[in-house]
């Protein structure tokens, strides 16, 4: 129910006055609404929930949250308990 | 897929399982709130890799597993009439209510349908003016935003066809009962990392304060999982209590405003009962009265309607946490997903699904571990 998938903002267009967009999940392609991601456009990963964009993955966070899983495996093999 | 294949890397898991192994030198009780993350956990052996003083305890974060058994029948009273289209999430259809499920409803003829989005159950309203479309509004706050904006559509278009059926239940209240009960375990908290996307996370930090408990925001996929495991642990052993961040991808501090706006103006907080837990006061959402005219309740008459739940569950312990789901009798005889006892054994976020799906060959040493 909470599940959210991350998705890849492909099209997007208006309908009955919402934002709309149609969103690809890794090959399978499903139509969204934005009307709670204003800033969203194509080329943009949300979290899509239930038919919702609900956030704007930032790029730049997810390379940081890597790089410091990174860092903790070398520091266990620095210390020699990997 | 990008955002997902990275965040299920072996090799950085067992960076991370490593550095948690070497920070923990007791024993350590962990809740994980989210049903999504419980799956998560079972699914990949989890709890079997970390250390063996570290101890996952299941949250209720189901939405599914929660909603009060009366609810579902009064759900079952309406999906039987005859004027009705009466729309659910795929999940829900299969929960058992007092006497039978909404499967079982449309078998006999009612007309239910399973939606993706409740968008579909507007379409359907739209679709045909003639009958009446009644949309099953349960979930936590991840779900609330979808839910409300169905209202919203619903009187821009002048739809008079169209109510909703809200159980809507709330995070931070659920976390409070947990903390206060006589026979609390749990030592930190991985906060449900979709939840804050849009609350925010300005809510846990009352939490942290008067409980002195660690809570970590914390995503879905392995590695956030372990990560939101390896930064409660360093805080339980260096003594601290803090709230933290480690799904930053995806939630910010203030979450989703513009959601949470809408949000606001449809639902009021209520009073709630919890399935297999009883009353948590403040812990739910019904619609405000701004927007009654799409009460389903009202519309249909069906506030009256009590029920009892089977002695035979022990869903209500397993969601607190204080059995795993094997330790129930009925677990995988009795009580399966093709006959389900209760909620658990159903949802895709129930812990009793989980441990069926991932776990029943490894014998009951295992499972409780």
């Amino acid at each position: 129910m909470c599940l959210g998938i991350p998705g890849r903002v492909e099209e997007v267009w208006e309908a009955d006055g919402t934002r709309m967009a149609t969103v690809d999940f890794s090959g399978i392609r499903k139509e969204v609404c934005l009307a709670y991601v204003p800033d969203v456009v194509v080329g943009d990963y949300t979290i899509i929930h239930v038919g919702f964009a609900l956030t704007r993955l930032d790029e730049a966070s997810a390379l940081e949250t890597l790089a410091l899983f990174r860092e903790a495996g070398l520091l266990d093999q620095e210390l020699g308990t990997a | 897929m990008k955002y997902l294949d990275e965040f299920a890397d072996p090799e950085l898991a067992r960076g991370l399982l490593d550095d948690i192994a070497r920070t923990v030198t007791r024993p350590w009780s962990i809740m994980e709130v989210c049903g999504g993350q419980t799956h998560t956990i079972i699914r990949n052996g989890i709890d079997q890799l970390l250390p063996d003083d570290v101890t996952l305890i299941h949250g209720p974060g189901c939405p599914v597993c929660v909603t009060p058994l009366e609810t579902i029948d009064r759900a079952l009273a309406i999906a039987a009439r005859p004027e009705v289209i009466f729309c659910t999430f795929g999940d829900m259809a299969r929960v058992p209510g007092s006497n039978g499920d909404l499967l079982s409803v449309k078998a006999a003829g009612g007309d239910v349908r399973l939606v993706y989005s409740p968008l579909d159950a507007v379409h359907l309203a739209r679709q045909f003016p003639e009958r009446e479309v009644v949309f099953f509004a349960i979930g936590f706050e991840t779900t609330a935003p979808a839910n409300a904006m169905t209202v919203h559509m619903a009187r821009r278009l002048e739809l008079t066809n169209f109510s909703l059926l809200v159980s809507h239940v709330l995070v931070p209240p659920a976390m409070t009962a947990i903390l206060e009960a006589p026979r609390r375990r749990v030592q930190g908290f991985l906060a449900a990392g979709h939840v804050c996307t849009v609350m925010g996370m300005a809510q846990y930090v009352p939490l942290v304060e008067r409980y002195q408990v660690p809570i970590v925001v914390t995503g879905f996929e392995p590695l956030d999982v372990l990560e939101g495991i390896r930064r409660v642990l360093a805080q339980l052993e260096e003594g601290r209590a803090e709230l933290e961040n480690a799904y930053p991808r995806a939630v910010s501090f203030e979450g989703n405003p513009t959601a949470r706006r809408v949000v606001d103006e449809v639902f009021e907080v209520c009073d709630r009962q919890w399935r297999g837990i009883g009353l948590i006061p403040r812990s739910g959402w019904r619609l405000a009265p701004a927007f009654a005219e799409f009460d389903a309740e009202q519309r249909f008459d069906v506030g009256s309607i009590v029920a009892e739940e089977s002695p035979r569950c022990r869903s209500g312990e397993v969601l607190q946490g204080h059995i795993t789901p094997p330790q129930c009798e009925a677990f995988g005889t009795e009580c399966t997903p093709r006959s389900p006892l209760g909620a658990p054994m159903v949802s895709s976020e129930g812990a009793c699904a989980a441990y069926y799906q991932f776990r029943r060959l490894n014998g009951p040493a295992l499972a409780s571990s």
